[in-house]
């Protein structure tokens, strides 16, 4: 039944013409160290029965695999599974990737991590993985999101994290990602780098890939023993990608398998408000890879828009640029609209109120299901839960009464 | 340093600074800070007060190499409306004026946004004499080593204390014009000290048969320029010269670059730095 087709399958630092390492040469060593590092952790049986553990009795893995039939009656009748990331400990798929680096961190003898974060889910994940292990913690994150994501920003301060407010450029993740590359290069010798996404120079693409491959290892045998076969389809939202890499991996080689990843659409992607980076960048380099991005013709980095943070980024992982050229998987971006409908689709439907990021696979698993019709299975990646979304979908469905918001 | 058959004018210069005086000073500004025209008469100032070499500065959204100073200068650059041909009318406008060789200083996305061959064609058509590339290690420059080769235009790889003997002799192997040694482990901005690792970078460059190592980082007063160049070919200036332009304008700027050039005349003989 499977094949293996090696064209899907890249080791880095390249994805085809994708990654490598636009990095100022200061970070190279700390590069290689970090990869050198990685490639031993990742074959070496203590790393990875100590991470097993974690994942077991920490997380709380494996996650469960529900089917949401109520929810599928609006896709076109198909079956619709769900890989519940969302009740992972701290609430979404980011802490597979921390628990990794944090080990790694400790095993390359530093004492200090730093992390950057949009919606602050990384940023708490890593502050988590930090608490657990004793490590110092500074979060990088951008003025804007601060601001949108004032709980997230708490619940960092709690753990025991440093919460530095990024008042360069446009002040949100990009920004951030910045910020944190300057401390990096200033406190290598101490400071271990933990990027929350698929993208940044290499290692970072192909080792959070790695670490968030569990995801779709997982949900595949879940899918198998339920059902007696492979999805039809496989969704994911995509901002850095890192949730979709960690779903799409385990299915490169089935080629009966269609992977979707679905882009922010924002108010839509013909507006100049969206972060539709495949859909609508060029390849260029930004944050140490060559990748898609949204940039204007000078190469400047264009602002993205989202209402979901966590996928408001400019930039994508390059594995996604090479999955998208090579046409192993396909791209599609989702409106603010369309996500929040699905949001409470589901809430309504099946008693699950998803992240506003993971609503973006959501909706277009609707329209999937539409397409393929009541034969198909799809497979959606729940990467997060809701809860740091109620103030968003309080205001957007008016969910608000206005007499306790004066009290 | 490469084969190339055409002589480096940035290499001709700091050679020649060297020859004169303790070494080369190399001054920083960016394009478009604080308006186009402002930057122009800025780099000619810096030229005639002592400057050796000129690096221009291109305006960039995500500058992950610089600290405070510069930041807000070429935020403030791109927010006045800075468009890439602004570099090149720049780049036309300081070469006419002054004999000191001019670099660009850019990150990577611009120049591949706007094509690394049709960007060499340019730099040359504007009389640049190359490029320094921040974040483009040598790992990833095959298409602008050959653009670059073909022309003749310089190309300043960084150095740093983490890099290993293999990458030093890289970066050596790479450059044309200079060696980018970054002092400390950092980004631009002034220091009260120029970290000790600076020395011992360049004494490790000089093992790999480096002809011009410069200093940079945290460099912002005469007699830190005087110390660099008691072991190093040039000594960079970049933060101290924006916000003296940023501060005083033209006139400060005039004055700050021709203290900092003192420093080039050696050790003991560099007056106090304000």
């Amino acid at each position: 039944m499977t094949t293996t087709d090696a064209r899907y399958s890249q080791p880095g630092p390249y994805f085809g013409a994708y990654g490598g390492r636009y990095v100022p040469e200061p970070l190279v060593a700390a590069l290689d160290e970090l990869s050198a590092a990685w490639e031993h952790a990742k074959t070496d049986p203590v790393f990875q029965a100590e991470l097993a553990d974690l994942h077991r009795n920490y997380t709380g893995r494996p996650s469960p695999l529900t089917e949401v039939p109520r929810f599928a009656a609006h896709a076109g009748e198909a079956r619709v599974f769900l890989k519940r990331e969302d009740l992972n400990h701290t609430g979404s798929h980011k802490i597979n990737n921390v628990l990794g680096q944090a080990l790694l961190t400790r095993r390359v003898g530093k004492h200090r991590v730093i992390a950057e974060t949009g919606a602050g889910q990384h940023g708490v994940a890593t502050a988590t993985a930090a608490a657990l292990f004793g490590l110092d913690c500074t979060i990088y994150m951008g003025e804007v999101d601060t601001e949108r994501q004032a709980l997230n920003v708490a619940r960092m301060r709690l753990l025991g994290a440093e919460v530095v407010a990024v008042k360069a450029g446009s002040r949100t993740l990009k920004d951030a990602i910045n910020e944190a590359m300057r401390d990096w290069v200033t406190n290598v010798a101490t400071t271990n780098y933990v990027f929350g996404t698929v993208a940044g120079p290499h290692p970072f693409p192909a080792m959070v890939r790695d670490l968030q491959r569990i995801i779709g290892d997982e949900a595949r045998a879940q899918l198998l023993e339920r059902t007696g076969s492979l999805p039809d389809a496989v969704c994911a939202c995509v901002g850095g990608g890192s949730n979709a890499i960690g779903i799409f991996t385990a299915f490169l080689d089935d080629p009966g398998v269609a992977l979707y990843g679905f882009e922010a659409g924002g108010e839509g992607i013909d507006t100049a408000r969206h972060a539709a980076t495949i859909g609508r960048g060029r390849p260029g380099v930004l944050h140490g890879a060559r990748s898609y991005l949204l940039q204007d013709e000078d190469g400047q980095t264009q602002e993205s828009h989202s209402i979901s943070a966590g996928l408001d980024y400019p930039g994508v992982g390059p594995e996604h640029a090479f999955l998208a050229d090579a046409g192993r998987a396909t791209y599609r971006a989702v409106t603010d609209a369309a996500a929040m409908d699905a949001l409470r689709l589901l809430s309504r439907t099946e008693g699950i109120i998803p992240a506003i990021e993971s609503a973006h696979a959501l909706a277009g698993a609707l329209e999937l299901g539409r397409e393929l019709g009541p034969s198909a299975t799809i497979l959606v990646n729940l990467s997060g839960r809701g809860d740091k979304d109620m103030v968003t979908a309080g205001q957007w469905f008016e969910l608000i009464d206005r007499d306790a918001e004066q009290s | 340093m490469s084969g190339a058959t055409v002589t480096s004018p940035v290499e001709t210069r700091i050679r020649a600074a060297n020859a004169e005086r303790a070494g080369a000073f190399v001054g920083y500004l960016p394009v478009g800070f604080p308006d186009l025209a402002t930057s122009i008469d800025g780099a000619i100032a810096l030229a005639e007060s002592g400057a050796d070499v000129i690096e221009l500065g291109l305006p960039y959204s995500d500058p992950v190499m610089d600290g405070p100073v510069i930041q807000r200068a070429t935020q403030a650059a791109l927010a006045g409306g800075f468009r890439l041909r602004h570099a090149f009318e720049a780049l036309r406008a300081i070469t006419a004026a002054v004999d000191a060789p001019v670099l660009l200083m850019t990150y990577w996305n611009p120049v591949l946004a706007y094509g690394v061959e049709r960007f060499a064609d340019d730099v040359v058509a504007a009389g640049g004499a190359g490029l320094i590339t921040p974040d483009l290690i040598p790992d990833e420059a095959g298409e602008w080593l050959a653009a670059s080769e073909s022309r003749g235009l310089d190309r300043v790889f960084l150095a740093a204390p983490t890099s290993s003997d293999a990458r030093l002799e890289a970066a050596v192997a790479a450059s044309r014009g200079f060696v980018y040694t970054v002092s400390t482990m950092g980004i631009t901005g002034a220091r009260a000290d120029v970290d000790s690792a600076a020395r011992t970078l360049v004494g490790r460059l000089r093992e790999h048969g480096v002809s011009n190592a410069c200093v940079g980082l945290g460099v912002s007063t005469a007699a830190q320029v005087a110390e660099v160049l008691g072991y190093a070919d040039g000594a960079i200036v970049g933060s101290a010269l924006v916000a003296a332009l940023a501060d005083g304008g033209l006139d400060r700027l005039g004055v700050v670059a021709r203290d900092l050039a003192s420093g080039t005349r050696g050790p003991g003989r560099a007056p106090a730095s304000r």
